[in-house]
């Protein structure tokens, strides 16, 4: 680690600001992701401002949403009673990523941000374009077992990590964030997250010094018949090869309504909502569920480890709507 | 730290793990991959368990922080330690204090009836007393054992919840 200096605010607006004066400075949460790659030299910020004592930790549950404080942890948003009855996608999101330990730590707005895994970006001799813009990707013609098919391009094939992030997807929450001039703006989550293409390093839709201070996730009533399926190298504490977030709002034996989001495939947490217009109307067979499961990889692109990640994807998918269709919400 | 307050100056980049064991001399707590993989440095901070390899020790300031130094009370073993003694829950032992402190928030947790990710509905309040093994080990998963001690490991987390009474 490269020395830093350590600051610790009171108020959302003084660590807005003190981290947009300082061009290296960088917002300390959980430090899951932060500090793992500060002591690779990945990320080396001259500044870290600890955002965890801002007031931000707060879950506030009404009629119309669940407000979601950004310092809140993983664990507090999955084991929170309304989040498991009315949106069980995203608990089960979240209790499938990481461990206990880790889940604890980590808040939502730091799982929002987290970096990708991919061993080329965690390697500072490797070339990167998302570390390093314009170096290169090793990873297009080196191990890439886990990289995604979904949302690539030429200059990236990093995977998005997070399994929260794909629950979020499917659930259409707005992220609220403190501008270090004193304004609040509202991002709706889809727009959140870029696919690398030509800029890879621009991964997040905020400005130096911009703070998330809360997410809004609105109410849905079809979400009480959600699902979150991940398919992994082994059964616990390991990142998706793929997984799939699905909602599925059944009149009878058709479909009213469906919503995927896509994991362990995509550059970005994938939403497909091509699928979803396919689905309506349609009956909840196995057979349809597997129609739309190849509409959502018809644009995939594999590379020389990871093509084996297309048809499991398919069959997350078909699984995972099985298993809402299925379920007694 | 354990019921003790300690005021540190310290270096920005101390871990909280480095500072309990190099600086205050409780070594109690083990430095495996120091990276946020094994689980070796868990600590109980703030009444939960998490990673002191990736905690900054300045991110600890006025905080409560339980190591394995912390948990008897004198000779008395808290029932987790004694469980791990009855079940032989350890071989070479350095993974043992992360694993205890793990499970001592494990059933904790379940006590509070919070669902894991191998519970079949996460609407559902768990119950210690009818927890399987499976659910055990998931809720574990964050500590492994290079000695691979897990099914005693599972055998004390089981008596605790199960029959602490005995111990």
């Amino acid at each position: 680690m490269i020395p830093f200096s350590f600051e610790r605010m009171a108020r959302p607006s003084d660590a807005a600001s003190i981290v947009a004066t300082h061009p290296g400075a960088m917002f300390l949460a959980g430090g899951t992701t932060l500090v793992d790659l500060m002591k690779v030299d990945v990320l080396t910020p001259d500044t870290v401002v600890d955002v965890r004592h801002l007031g931000l930790s707060s879950i506030d549950v009404s009629d119309q949403a669940i407000t979601v404080g950004a310092a809140v942890t993983n664990s507090q948003l999955a084991w929170h009673p309304v989040v498991r009855d009315r949106f069980p996608v995203l608990s089960e999101a979240i209790l499938s990523g990481a461990t206990t330990q880790i889940r604890n730590m980590a808040t939502v707005a730091g799982n929002m941000l987290q970096r990708t895994r991919c061993c080329y970006f965690r390697d500072v001799h490797a070339f990167c374009n998302r570390r390093k813009p314009g170096s290169g990707c090793d990873a297009l013609d080196g191990f890439n077992r886990s990289h995604a098919v979904l949302g690539v391009s030429e200059h990236c094939i990093a995977t998005h990590p997070s399994d929260m992030c794909v629950a979020l997807a499917v659930l259409d929450p707005t992220v609220h964030t403190l501008r270090p001039d004193g304004t609040t703006r509202s991002i709706p989550f889809r727009e959140f997250h870029a696919a690398p293409g030509a800029t890879p390093h621009v991964e997040m839709a905020l400005t130096h010094g911009e703070l998330i201070t809360h997410i809004v996730i609105p109410h849905l009533p079809a979400a009480r018949r959600s699902h979150y399926l991940k398919v992994r190298d082994r059964a616990s504490y390991e990142f998706a090869l793929a997984s799939a977030a699905v909602v599925l709002d059944l009149d009878g034996e058709t479909i009213r309504g469906a919503r995927l989001g896509l994991g362990g495939i995509a550059t970005k947490p994938w939403r497909a909502v091509e699928v979803e217009r396919s689905l309506t109307g349609r009956r909840a067979t196995d057979d349809v569920f597997r129609d739309a499961a190849e509409i959502a990889l018809a644009g995939a692109v594999a590379r020389k480890h990871n093509h084996f990640k297309i048809e499991l994807a398919k069959r997350t998918i078909v699984r995972a709507f099985a298993t809402a269709r299925n379920a007694n919400p | 730290m354990n019921d003790t307050d300690y005021e540190l100056s310290a270096d920005s980049r101390l871990t909280l793990l480095d500072a309990l064991r190099e600086v205050l001399g409780l070594t109690g707590t083990k430095k495996g991959c120091d990276q946020g993989a094994c689980g070796a440095c868990t600590v109980i901070v703030e009444g939960q368990r998490v990673l002191s390899c990736l905690t900054l020790a300045a991110a600890c300031d006025g905080q409560h922080v339980v190591t394995i130094e912390g948990l008897a009370r004198g000779d008395a073993l808290h029932p987790v330690q004694a469980a791990f003694l009855h079940c032989d829950g350890f071989q070479c032992g350095y993974c043992t204090p992360g694993q205890i402190l793990s499970a001592v928030c494990a059933v904790q947790e379940v006590h509070a009836g919070v669902p894991s990710h191998v519970t079949r509905d996460v609407r559902q309040t768990v119950n210690s007393a009818t927890l399987t093994d499976e659910e055990i080990r998931e809720r574990m998963s964050g500590n492994l054992c290079r000695c691979g001690a897990y099914p005693n490991i599972v055998a004390a987390v089981r008596q605790v919840l199960h029959d602490p009474l005995q111990l």
